[in-house]
């Protein structure tokens, strides 16, 4: 077991969640056997293997094959967009205040 | 070194405690759009009209790094004497705050792009302590990252309840600049936040405009004994959004450091905001703040690559950098350090003293004149030195007529006052006005005053009543004036004096 309920509740906390008493041990669980499945990694001996975080990485080093010229363009989705927020107040989006606890 | 003076703490303090500061800036980069989509970055356009699906992180979207945005954080990194990184990548920085809706926001991390830097502040003779008139700042790390977007807390019905979110500025290009803990006072954090600015400028990187939170400022501050090699236990400060503030809040934090201390308690590690309201730091909530950020590379963007030639190139279009133009203007035009820090505060200014003397004004004249004159006139009138009536060439012109004595240097101001009103140049204003002929009294009267001394004989011959003799007077004045002097004016003026 690597996850405990200490763990559950600052990963929640820096999530702005609140977890009822249950809902803890459930997640602790559930995050604790993802962990452990993705721990059979570690029994592989990668001491000589250089991290790497994109695949793509070594694709063309010299040059910046994806970048973007800065030409700005007009993309009217504000409507649509707030229409599918939860408690939109146009032009605004509109979303609880982030409580002090 | 002499202990500098902070406003607020008692000297005998501060001979023994030292402050060390360091600060962090961000700046806005000039682009024309975001860093990752196409959203325009332009500043108080109506709200939630600048945004699309990658900066509002909706799911299934990509970003693709904007390479004028990269090429301003080179430029800025070169100018700051970095070293910018062959390969750096972009990580994601991991927060729940709606003012970020991917949930993290997208900055650089353990591979910055650009370290190891400096900038150099100078005192301009002004340094609180009188000691040498420059001190070299160390430059940390320089790196990109996405601004968040607008929060608003206060302002509504419902403010009580609910925050209401602007997501124009969401995903606006920054860099942030970390300095090293090498300044000891707030005079000298103001003489940093003041260069790096004047070098953003200049560089056109940014146009620092901090009314629009373009450029802004957060500091790390501690206090440790005098002679002491550790460090004491730093507070950040945030919030310090003008160069006034920067002062007040640093001001306040070093006493109150030195407070704690002196009364033998301890610094506690943490966040504080300066309160303008109150003239005051206050902690945030630690809650607010929880420090966990959970950094992991960036999968979506590839790594940065700066080519050797890309770095080059960018050098070579690199323009001439505050420091340089002052110590060039005082080596090149032989005026003095104060006249050239004047002069290169801005380019626009710096450009329009040397376009001054390339069309003929002699340098010295041309730095006094634009100091007091053509300075004070655009400061009365709020205009900015690129709306100034009066062109380069059109100064020199007047500069040259009162160089080579055809009009005093005050009828050469009442010219020059007129220019400016009008737009006119100096010779139609002379033309019109008869003013190439000196009708300035008080100077008719001193060259008067000069030949009635000279030639007491005269003037003795004059009073015992030889008329004839008044035009010897008169001739002299007028020759003295290489026949510029207005003939009426000196008659009378005469007249008057030998009465």
């Amino acid at each position: 077991m690597k996850i405990t309920r200490e763990d559950v509740l600052h990963v929640a906390e820096l999530a702005h969640l609140e977890l009822t008493e249950s809902e803890v041990e459930t997640y602790r669980r559930q995050l604790d056997s993802i962990l452990t499945y993705v721990e059979k990694l570690n029994e592989l001996d990668t001491v000589q293997v250089e991290p790497m975080a994109q695949v793509l990485a070594s694709a063309d080093p010299a040059e910046n094959i994806s970048l973007r010229e800065d030409v700005p363009r007009v993309c009217e989705v504000t409507r649509e967009v707030l229409s599918g927020a939860p408690d939109p107040s146009p032009p605004y989006f509109r979303v609880p205040k982030v409580i002090e606890r | 070194m002499a202990t500098q003076q902070i406003r607020g703490v008692a000297p005998d303090l501060l001979e023994r405690y030292e402050p060390v500061i360091g600060l962090e800036v961000h700046a806005q980069l000039k682009t024309a759009s975001k860093i990752f989509c196409a959203c325009s970055t332009r500043f108080g356009d109506p709200p939630n009209t600048n945004v699309c699906p990658v900066c509002l992180g909706l799911p299934g979207t990509l970003p693709v790094l904007n390479r004028r945005a990269l090429e301003l954080a080179i430029r800025a990194s070169l100018a700051l004497h970095c070293n910018v990184q062959e390969s750096s990548r972009f990580a994601r920085k991991n927060y729940f705050y709606p003012d970020l809706p991917k949930g993290y926001q997208i900055s650089m991390y353990e591979l910055p792009l650009a370290t190891g830097g400096w900038l150099e502040i100078e005192f301009n003779g002004a340094r609180p302590d009188k000691t040498g008139t420059s001190k070299r700042i160390g430059i940390t790390r320089l790196h990109l990252e996405e601004d968040a977007a607008k929060a608003m807390h206060e302002g509504f019905p419902d403010s009580d309840r609910n925050s209401y979110i602007d997501y124009n500025r969401c995903g606006v290009p920054l860099i942030e600049i970390v300095s090293e803990p090498d300044l000891r006072s707030p005079a000298e954090a103001y003489a940093y936040l003041t260069t790096l600015k004047q070098v953003l400028e200049y560089t056109e990187v940014s146009d620092c405009n901090m009314e629009e939170g373009s450029l802004r400022c957060d500091a790390n501050v501690s206090v440790r004994r005098r002679g002491a090699e550790k460090f004491g236990t730093k507070t950040e400060v945030k919030n310090l959004n003008s160069f006034r503030y920067l002062q007040h809040a640093l001001e306040y934090e070093i006493e109150r450091h030195i407070g704690v201390l002196e009364s033998g308690g301890q610094i506690e590690q943490e966040t504080r905001l300066w309160n303008l309201g109150a003239g005051r730091t206050e902690p945030m909530r630690s809650k607010e703040y929880a420090h966990d950020y959970r950094y992991f590379p960036e999968p979506d963007l590839l790594p940065v690559r700066v080519s050797a030639a890309w770095k080059a190139e960018i050098e070579r279009a690199m323009p001439e950098l505050p420091g340089a133009k002052r110590a060039r203007f005082i080596h090149d035009y032989g005026i003095t350090p104060y006249d050239a820090g004047v002069l290169a505060d801005t380019r626009a200014l710096a450009d329009y003293f040397e376009a001054v003397v390339r069309a003929g004004a002699p340098a010295k004249t041309a730095a006094n004149w634009i100091q007091t004159e053509l300075l004070r006139r655009l400061k009365d009138a709020g205009k900015e030195i690129s709306e100034s009536p009066v062109a380069p060439a059109a100064l020199a012109d007047l500069l040259k007529l009162v160089e080579s004595g055809q009009i005093t240097a005050a009828s050469g101001k009442k010219v020059f006052a007129k220019m400016f009103e009008t737009g006119q140049p100096a010779q139609a204003i002379i033309a019109a006005e008869g003013v190439s002929q000196i009708s300035d009294a008080g100077e008719i009267e001193r060259l008067c005053r000069e030949v009635i001394a000279a030639n007491p004989d005269n003037v003795a011959k004059y009073r015992a009543g030889n008329e004839g003799v008044f035009k010897f007077f008169v001739g002299q004045v007028i020759r003295a004036t290489r026949g510029q002097a207005n003939p009426q004016l000196v008659n009378d003026t005469l007249k008057r004096l030998l009465g």
